[in-house]
């Protein structure tokens, strides 16, 4: 075990893919010689080669577009898309080409592609740097979206990521970046848990709370405070959002018989939507109260001073949870 | 009259087209070989990229112009009849394919449009599987492994990038192999395109950009989508660029194998401007005649690929009846295979919708796939539930 930060455990298992497969490669803007504008792939180039590991030009596009290409030929890119919001311009690549090729052609051409985005709040930054933009590939058959939330998921998930078959959609949370954990570089990816599972975190039976990325340590923090109000708050890391382990979350519903869901991005449309449908239609007469929803509002990502506000805090969430318990709450005494 | 001779109305002669010439001088003038009479006009720089090309090879040429000119007239006709649901017509543009397809070496690989259907008969594609996707059978016609062609791409100008990445791959490799990608004059105004030619002379990648330039993007004309010669624009990104008679077959050969082996030695891409023309309509849903001038038509049908090879054979005196049999009797039989495969074609079933949209199973679907399956399976008859009635 080793103590270090998310954004070194990545880089960890980059190493690793990197060392363990010649047909990965790194592809994307300032991180090479830079090391990526959050140092996530410092010192990969110089250990690995500028065919490598690949600074390209400025086209988001043209990233994943050539990553296919590359593909094509049977490299396994991982590109980075440098933060949430620059990844519209590759949009279409990601939707049209990346998600659909295996399909398009019966299996024929496999596109096992990474795309390791930072995403969400909480660091200050201007527009287009504190995105959520997870609905709109979870929303795109063809791509699993999987979510990491502690350094030791980040080192073995992006592995597995790199390992499998199918394009991935990587959402890292930029503002754990510097968070440190304990990491066990000596686990094989191929044996640890799937991606595609999600784990109970904090064991609990009057709420099952659902998070994911960076908002798992906010849902712990919760449940710590929770259970000092004599609440036992079930907390489960999605870490895979495309599919989501339904089975996982039916069990822990079934015997708490509530939800909560939260993320940062906005409700409507959201995982959270998919996650309290999907819930309900599994498990509806184990449900004691309707699925609660704890998320960012339906806005533009706001400037900062007031991210504060948008962001779910511990404070939000422990207001879901005493909505889904039938307790006092900000909403008590309305309506739905 | 939208476009002059060259390919492009309102550029004065030693306007912006003129200053970005080299490598064939895109900007002078179109480098031809064949002239529309069918005579061999020489040429001091592609002579020699067509030297080789025997007679025998010229009568090759010609049976595959006229080869894919009979599968296409073909598969409009299969549209028509309704055996097609659409399908994008190459009329006029034989030559363009044809020549650049019977450069390519098997080994290198192609990204095109979904026009290019000559170009995947000159790879090798199994006739009906041309026609798969037009069927409605399947996303898809052929496995591109088999025949180093992937399928053709219908979001415009995307593949220009797959052929990019595919192409910094074969240097990765040390491989001498080249990609090469085929789109149109509409394709150049997206920015995949130009994105991919960034990349491709950042990394000196063996990529060929062959722009199809026959004049229309469905209704648009060429000029809406670029002020100069689009051959021009190659030389903003240090692209090396040629513009030649894409209705002259041995004109785009010679271009072709240029760029090709530039690639092959590490000379990076070339963009090839193969000026032609679209004589049919877009697809056959389209109706060109809603703005499309009948005069421009007469003229570029004096330009034909075809009639212009047949006249260089006939000067030569390889236009036998036995030779003009043999090409017809191939025509023929290209025609009949097509048809049959289409028409014999198996459809997919119902739960074949679910297959390959992962390469590993998924939750999600999984669950879909059993659900649909039960509801299909409440019909109790097996067949019926296969009808589109039983689907409803």
């Amino acid at each position: 075990m080793t103590q270090m930060t998310f954004a070194r455990a990545i880089n960890s298992g980059l190493r690793k893919s990197l060392e363990n497969d010649p047909k990965v490669i790194l592809m994307g803007e300032d991180i090479g010689t830079l090391g990526g504008v959050f140092r996530v792939t410092d010192g990969l180039q110089k250990d690995f080669g500028k065919h490598r590991v690949v600074d390209t030009p400025l086209a988001e596009s043209a990233i994943m577009g050539t990553a296919v290409g590359l593909a094509y030929r049977g490299y396994r890119p991982v590109v980075e898309i440098q933060f949430d919001g620059f990844v519209y311009p590759a949009f279409d690549q990601i939707v049209s080409q990346v998600a659909k090729i295996h399909y398009r052609t019966q299996g024929a051409v496999k596109m096992p592609i990474t795309v390791r985005i930072p995403f969400g709040g909480g660091i200050g930054s201007p527009e287009h740097h504190s995105e959520s933009p997870e609905a709109y590939f979870t929303h795109t058959s063809g791509l699993r979206v999987v979510s990491v939330s502690n350094p030791q998921d980040a080192h073995t998930m992006i592995q597995q990521a790199i390992a499998s078959d199918d394009p991935v959609l990587f959402f890292e949370p930029k503002r754990r970046y510097h968070d440190k954990g304990e990491v066990d570089e000596s686990i094989d990816p191929a044996t640890a848990l799937s991606m595609e599972k999600a784990r109970v975190v904090a064991e609990g039976k009057d709420v099952t709370l659902v998070a994911y990325g960076p908002l798992v340590k906010t849902a712990k923090d919760a449940a710590v405070a929770a259970a000092d109000e004599g609440v036992s708050v079930e907390v489960i890391d999605l870490r895979s959002l495309a599919p989501v382990d339904f089975a996982t979350l039916e069990a822990s519903v079934r015997k708490t018989g509530r939800l909560v869901i939260t993320h940062e991005a906005g409700q409507s449309g959201g995982l959270g939507a998919e996650v309290a449908t999907s819930i309900t239609e599994r498990c509806f007469y184990h449900l004691e109260a309707a699925p609660v929803r704890v998320t960012g509002f339906d806005v533009p990502y706001p400037y900062s001073k007031l991210e504060s506000h948008h962001l779910p805090s511990l404070d939000r969430i422990l207001d879901g949870v005493d909505r889904a318990l039938g307790r006092p709450n900000s909403l008590s005494g309305l309506e739905g | 009259m939208f476009t002059d001779e060259l390919g492009q109305g309102g550029i004065p002669a030693g306007g912006p087209g003129d200053s970005a010439g080299h490598h064939g001088g895109a900007g002078e003038s179109l480098v031809q070989l064949i002239t529309p009479g069918g005579e061999r006009v020489s040429h001091p720089q592609y002579d020699a990229w067509v030297q080789d090309v025997s007679d025998e090879q010229l009568g090759f040429l010609y049976e595959d112009l006229v080869v894919i000119r009979r599968i296409d007239t073909e598969a409009t006709a299969l549209q028509r009849q309704g055996e097609l649901g659409l399908w994008p017509p190459l009329l006029g543009q034989e030559a363009a394919q044809i020549g650049s397809a019977r450069s390519l070496r098997d080994d290198d690989f192609v990204f095109s449009s979904y026009r290019e259907n000559g170009v995947a008969y000159c790879r090798g594609v199994d006739l009906a599987d041309i026609v798969k996707v037009w069927r409605g059978n399947a996303s898809a016609g052929w496995d591109p492994y088999t025949v180093n062609m992937a399928t053709p791409q219908i979001i415009i100008g995307a593949q220009t990038l797959h052929a990019t990445g595919y192409a910094m791959g074969i240097q990765n490799d040390g491989a001498d192999s080249v990609a090469i990608t085929y789109f149109g004059d509409g394709a150049t105004s997206e920015g995949d395109v130009n994105e991919a030619m960034v990349f491709a002379a950042s990394f000196q990648s063996p990529v060929v950009f062959f722009c199809s330039n026959n004049h229309w993007a469905i209704s648009e004309p060429v000029r809406l989508q670029s002020h100069i010669r689009i051959a021009d624009r190659a030389a903003g990104f240090g692209i090396p660029s040629i513009r030649v008679d894409g209705n002259d077959v041995l004109a785009v050969m010679a271009a072709t194998r240029e760029a090709l082996e530039r690639a092959r030695h590490g000379g990076g891409p070339t963009f090839i401007e193969a000026v032609t023309y679209r004589m049919g309509p877009h697809t056959t849903a389209d109706d060109p005649t809603r703005y499309r001038d009948a005069n421009e038509l007469e003229d570029w049908a004096a330009k034909d690929p075809i009639a212009r090879v047949k006249g260089l054979l006939e000067r030569k005196g390889l236009l036998t009846g036995q030779f003009e049999a043999r090409v017809a009797a191939k025509a023929d039989a290209v025609a009949r295979e097509l048809r049959a495969g289409c028409i014999t074609m198996p459809d997919p079933e119902p739960l074949d919708i679910f297959k390959h949209v992962y390469s590993t199973p998924n939750s999600w679907l999984d669950r879909q796939e059993d659900h649909y399956s039960r509801y299909l399976a409440s019909f109790g008859d097996p067949a019926g539930a296969h009808s589109e009635e039983g689907a409803r």
